[in-house]
């Protein structure tokens, strides 16, 4: 009883146009952000290196090297202020985490293979 | 004259939700009423003014005649009692209710009538201030780290204590001053929350869902009240 009122205050929130993806994968977020009055999306794309959480406090986080410095940027996957998701490239990777990427430096090494 | 100035609930649970704004709120869902009036207290008979709220409807009696106590179809638990259902039938005929409650009166709007019920409908809209009663989760004996947020003694350099009271105060009045802070008993006591926000209000479900954390467990009896303006 319980877990179904509190799903029923959820519901709403819930986005089901999320595409299916998972770490290794290549993303482009495009977020809203607001700048004075006006709105406009911007585009965030990295590597998906981990999703954490569950239900509608799930996120994941993206990683990206931007001119030889590593930036990681966690997002709620069911938030408003993302306008959606772009799946680019499907990784494949042997773990849930991919921590290891943060140790790994220049572009040959950080490369994940594609799935097949 | 008269709206109620609040209602019975029971904690749901906890969750987190998104604003327009995009921002996550933490909030707690609360199942709020309906609640039954049972009695409404007057200046002239009690001295004051109030209604007596009941929530939670108890079970019809299973039968008429007399079951002796330890015998199969015995009264339960769920089950009002002689004297307590010549309460509800003396003061207006609601149904026997587990929980009661009496609630002050607002000056505007109409009065509730005897047995009729109450709903969280009309009674809060989303960003009413409101406060919420509700007895705390029992943490039994609770050392003074936890019960008096004190802060113990090191983990390392050969400490032989690390979680003690250690003073108990001046030596030289040769006694320990009362209501000095020691282990005891914690939690399991009434804990009244203000200033809290309702977020949202789901009158087709009895629920309320309030920004922030509340007293008590899951299940637990709450007491929620609209804010002093």
């Amino acid at each position: 009883m319980n877990q179904n009122l509190i799903r029923a205050v959820e519901e709403r929130h819930y986005k089901s146009d999320i595409p299916q993806f998972g770490p290794g994968d290549t993303l482009r977020v495009q977020v809203k952000v607001v700048e004075g009055n006006r709105e406009r999306v911007q585009a965030f794309e990295g590597t998906c290196i981990g999703r954490s959480n569950s239900g509608l406090s799930e996120t994941f986080t993206v990683r990206r090297v931007s001119q030889g410095v590593g930036i990681e940027r966690t997002f709620p996957l069911h938030s408003p202020r993302i306008d959606r998701i772009e799946l680019r490239r499907k990784g494949k990777v042997r773990r849930a985490k991919l921590y290891y990427l943060r140790g790994r430096i220049g572009s040959k090494s950080i490369r994940i293979k594609e799935k097949a | 004259m008269a709206t109620v100035s609040g209602l019975l609930g029971r904690k749901v649970g906890m969750t987190s939700i998104f604003t327009e704004q995009g921002n996550s709120v933490p909030v707690t869902v609360i199942e709020c009423g309906p609640c039954s009036v049972v009695q409404r207290k007057t200046k002239e008979r009690d001295g004051y003014e109030a209604v007596q709220l009941g929530y939670i409807d108890l079970k019809a009696p299973r039968r008429k005649d007399k079951v002796a106590r330890g015998e199969a179809g015995h009264r339960g638990r769920g089950e009002a009692n002689g004297p307590t259902r010549g309460h509800f039938e003396k003061h207006g005929g609601a149904a026997p209710a587990r929980h009661l409650a009496e609630f002050a009166l607002n000056a505007e709007g109409d009065e509730p009538a005897a047995g009729s019920s109450l709903t969280v409908d009309g009674l809060f809209k989303a960003g009413d201030k409101i406060k919420i009663q509700g007895k705390s989760k029992g943490r039994g004996f609770a050392g003074a780290m936890k019960r008096h947020n004190f802060s113990g003694q090191g983990a390392s350099h050969g400490a032989k204590i690390h979680r003690k009271p250690a003073s108990g105060g001046a030596t030289d009045p040769a006694r320990t001053f009362p209501g000095a802070r020691r282990p005891g008993r914690m939690g399991a006591e009434n804990v009244t929350q203000l200033g809290l926000t309702v977020v949202e209000v789901d009158a087709g479900r009895n629920l309320l869902v309030v920004k922030g954390a509340v007293p008590g467990a899951p299940g637990g009896l709450l007491r929620i009240e609209k804010a002093k303006p």
